[in-house]
């Protein structure tokens, strides 16, 4: 967005741009000399022990890098990272199909005992949840991980899907059992496709939090790829590594998290319409920002709770 | 009988939690607002500068942000004996909650119906004072239950410090359950229950916030 | 299932015996290599092992010296060779041994759902962990001690750490003893974790087992030296199921040949002998439950 379509304050003169531009350019040689600052420190080589250790950038603490096996072995923890992300997204999506079908269940002795739960399974911290499933539910490590975050993230996002589905105008139900659908039907075929794509951009957003969260498998001793940077290949090769080891490590799953966000905004610009319709309209302020998930879900809430309590006003209460 | 004596130790680690949770969930909500506050601002490098800030805080697992405040911050010179590693923690969390707190805080703004900014601007208020008097005030109530749901990550993800020197409720329920083996089931309840006593409350409160908000408005 | 149990067997039989005929002309007693064809008493654990051919084995992968896992793939270690002993005494050779990653939280579990067969991880015997499973051995006794910077000569021993931050991984037996004898103590996951604390000095000295220290000092040759006497017993065992008292009888025989025939010398020489002197071997508990 350019600076000048914000109402919240006039497009900047010739002044202001001068300001702003110094201002900038101040901005950005702070950054740098700190950066410099920074690999400086870093590249200083330091006293412990009575001996000289190298400074971190020394070849020293890198050699390993050059070894294919060192690769193939970091790609080891990746696939275990992505294969145990693939599996628990998998589960959570469908968790999450089920868990916002029972929650939104007409019937109360379902949909009361089915909220406690995901009341309950979003209160409970993943490390305990998996620590819990591996020394209780007599499970292996991988088991232990996914089931662990397929409760946590598929309680998410059945909360979302749920709003969605009762942000839904309630005429796409009605029309649906209008020519003839079941009630199941209308909330399978009907409903249901249009929440799913009406969230889409909040259910990314958790597939980004799940696969940020499998690194919290070192718990249960899951190999993922921090278990096997930070922990396998510093204890192999020496703590010597260890500065080196944690940079590749977040180059990696900055490459990985960020082209998935990125993915997640496309998708969603893409498949969200209207989008172009609203732009440049008395809608929000920022209106290229429908793929904002935080935004999307307190939409649909409100939209639901207010659809919810038009509902009971139009009923009566009993 | 037994599980009665080790309450004390729990109690010990809940404290901490709780701490890490209100004074890294305070610190979050300061640095949120700056970040917002810099991304809706005049100043492209501003805007920038917060953009890169959300972006990396978002995309990068909490437990590389611990290893960077633990092991490669004290690395420039930083040390005090007080507290040291307690205050570390409270900065990775930090770090890691303010985007979600940002991003929280940013719909909120996106919310508020654009006609509110134009009528504060075509009465003469500047960006400041549009931003501080008119929108912030309503998209903070907006974003409550949102804020809220980010407070409840936090308390759960504080049990990541429990790997990083600091004694909070994780740490000491991995101590007492490596101590007491034939207990382990029990102590891991009991883990849970004081973790459920800060969320459920948090996530009851959220949900009245919002029906009480959407009927409002 | 029978069938295949049989079929099984025969297979496992026929590796061993090729295996055995290649290794012949070696007789050394290289551990590696299973040096009979087994038979064991129908209905027992090593009956089972054996005719499956193949063993699960839980060690660390994380413990220089004793099990360690690297780019090859393969664990590393005076554990993981204590592993292969027992495995080609069922004549499972090392490649049908399945080695899977045991950390503290969960080698009791692993052991009491099935999950591994065996347990060699650097495992300290105690009557709480006797409770619910057991253990053969001892094989090695390590002890606690204290690592220090090497220019420190204030620390000498556990004496000194008293009301002074030393650091420990969160839960072990080693922290709890170092908060009874008074220390402050900073916990975390890993032993490696406990190193950039002691050379910015928020913490004194790094104490646990006098193996792993040594195999910390070895990876830093002359940042870090091991101080004082050790000053508790760690008896290393191999974990077992709670009630299989033939196995553990079993195993305890395999480790008192081991120890006479030189093969159980062989393997400290090879991993941890190259940092640690060779010490006799303790006598192993036939211990009644």
């Amino acid at each position: 967005m350019s600076a000048g379509s914000s109402v919240l304050f006039d497009a900047p003169g010739p002044r202001a741009r001068a300001i702003s531009r110094v201002g900038s350019i101040v901005g950005l040689v702070l950054i740098a000399a700190v950066l410099v600052w920074a690999v400086t420190i870093l590249a200083t080589p330091r006293q412990s022990g009575g001996i000289t250790l190298p400074g971190m950038f020394d070849e020293s603490r890198w050699d390993i890098f050059a070894e294919a096996d060192v690769w193939l072995f970091i790609g080891q923890g990746v696939l275990n990272t992505l294969r145990a992300a693939a599996v628990a997204a998998v589960g959570a999506l469908a968790l999450g199909v089920v868990f916002s079908l029972l929650r939104s269940s007409e019937i109360a002795w379902v949909r009361k005992p089915v909220a406690w739960l995901l009341e309950f399974l979003r209160g409970m911290p993943v490390l305990l949840m998996m620590l819990f499933i591996l020394l209780v539910g007599s499970t292996g490590q991988f088991t232990a991980v996914v089931v662990a975050l397929i409760l946590y993230n598929g309680t998410l996002i059945g909360e979302a899907l749920r709003a969605g589905l009762a942000a839904l105008p309630r005429g796409q139900r009605e029309a649906a059992l209008s020519v003839g659908m079941r009630p199941f039907q209308s909330k399978m075929l009907v409903e249901f496709p249009q929440a799913f794509r009406q969230m889409l951009p909040i259910i990314v957003a958790q597939l980004v939090v799940l696969l940020k969260d499998t690194s919290l498998g070192y718990i249960v001793g899951y190999n993922e790829l921090i278990r096997t940077t930070m922990n396998n290949l510093s204890a192999y090769y020496g703590n010597r590594y260890l500065f080196s080891l944690f940079f590749v490590t977040l180059a990696i799953y900055l490459t990985i998290n960020l082209s998935l966000s990125w993915f997640a905004r496309w998708l969603a610009r893409r498949g969200t319409p209207g989008t172009g319709r609203r732009r440049g309209t008395g809608g929000p302020m920022r209106p290229d920002d429908t793929a904002d998930p935080v935004r999307a879900i307190l939409l649909a809430e409100a939209a639901a709770t207010a659809r919810a309590s038009e509902d009971q006003a139009s009923q009566g209460t009993p | 009988m037994d599980l009665i004596e080790l309450l004390p130790a729990f109690w010990v680690g809940f404290k901490m939690t709780l701490l890490l949770l209100v004074i890294s969930g305070t610190a979050s909500l300061v640095f949120g607002t700056i970040i917002t506050a810099m991304r809706i601002s005049p100043i492209g490098s501003l805007r920038v500068f917060a953009t890169v800030w959300t972006e990396i805080g978002r995309n990068t697992p909490l437990t590389l942000v611990f290893y960077f405040f633990v092991f490669v911050v004290p690395f420039f010179g930083l040390r005090w004996d007080w507290n040291f590693y307690t205050i570390l923690a409270i900065c990775a969390l930090t770090y890691y909650t303010s985007p979600f707190v940002a991003e929280a805080l940013r719909s909120g703004i996106n919310g508020v119906p654009v006609g509110q900014a134009e009528a504060a601007r075509s009465i003469g208020l500047g960006f400041g004072q549009t931003v501080s008097l008119v929108v912030l005030p309503q998209a903070f109530r907006m974003t409550i239950p949102p804020l809220i749901n980010v407070f409840i990550a936090l308390t759960k993800n504080s049990s990541v410090a429990g790997g990083f020197f600091v004694v909070d409720l994780f740490a000491s329920t991995r101590t007492l359950a490596n101590g007491h083996g034939d207990l382990v089931i029990p102590i891991l309840i009991i883990a849970a229950a004081f973790y459920l006593v800060i969320t459920v409350p948090l996530g009851l409160l959220a949900a009245r916030l919002e029906k009480k908000l959407v009927v409002q408005r | 299932m029978k069938t295949k149990r049989l079929s099984l067997m025969a297979v496992a039989l026929a590796g061993a015996i090729a295996l055995a005929g290649c290794s012949s002309s070696d007789d050394s007693g290289d551990d590696a290599t299973p040096s009979e064809a087994p038979t064991f008493e129908a209905g027992t654990t090593m009956a089972e092992l054996s005719e499956a051919g193949s063993i699960t084995i839980g060690t660390k992968f994380d413990q220089p010296l004793f099990g360690l896992m690297g780019p090859s793939g393969t664990p590393e270690g005076f554990d993981v060779e204590i592993g292969k002993i027992i495995a080609s005494e069922l004549g499972i050779s090392e490649d049908n041994i399945n080695w899977v990653e045991t950390v503290s939280a969960n080698r009791e579990p692993f052991i009491q759902n099935g999950e591994v067969d065996i347990v060699v991880a650097t495992y300290t015997i105690n009557d709480k962990r006797k409770e619910v499973i057991s253990f053969a051995g001892p094989y090695y006794m390590a002890g606690q001690s204290i690592l220090v910077l090497a220019d420190n000569n204030d620390i000498t021993s556990e004496d000194d750490l008293v009301g002074q931050p030393v650091c420990s991984v969160t839960g072990s037996t080693p922290a709890a003893n170092l908060e009874a004898l008074g220390a402050e103590v900073l916990a975390t996951d890993t032993y490696s974790n406990c190193l950039e604390p002691l050379r910015s000095g928020q913490v004194v000295a790094v104490s646990t087992d006098n193996v792993i220290l040594a195999g910390l000092a070895a990876q830093n040759e002359g940042e870090f030296k091991v101080v004082g006497e050790p000053f508790t017993e760690e008896p290393y065992g191999i974990g077992l199921a709670h009630d299989d008292t033939d196995f553990r009888m079993w195993i305890n025989d395999v480790l008192e040949e081991a120890y006479e025939d030189g093969r159980y010398e062989e393997a400290w020489d090879s991993t941890a002998g190259t940092v640690l002197p060779y010490v006799e071997p303790p006598a192993v508990d036939r211990y009644e439950i």
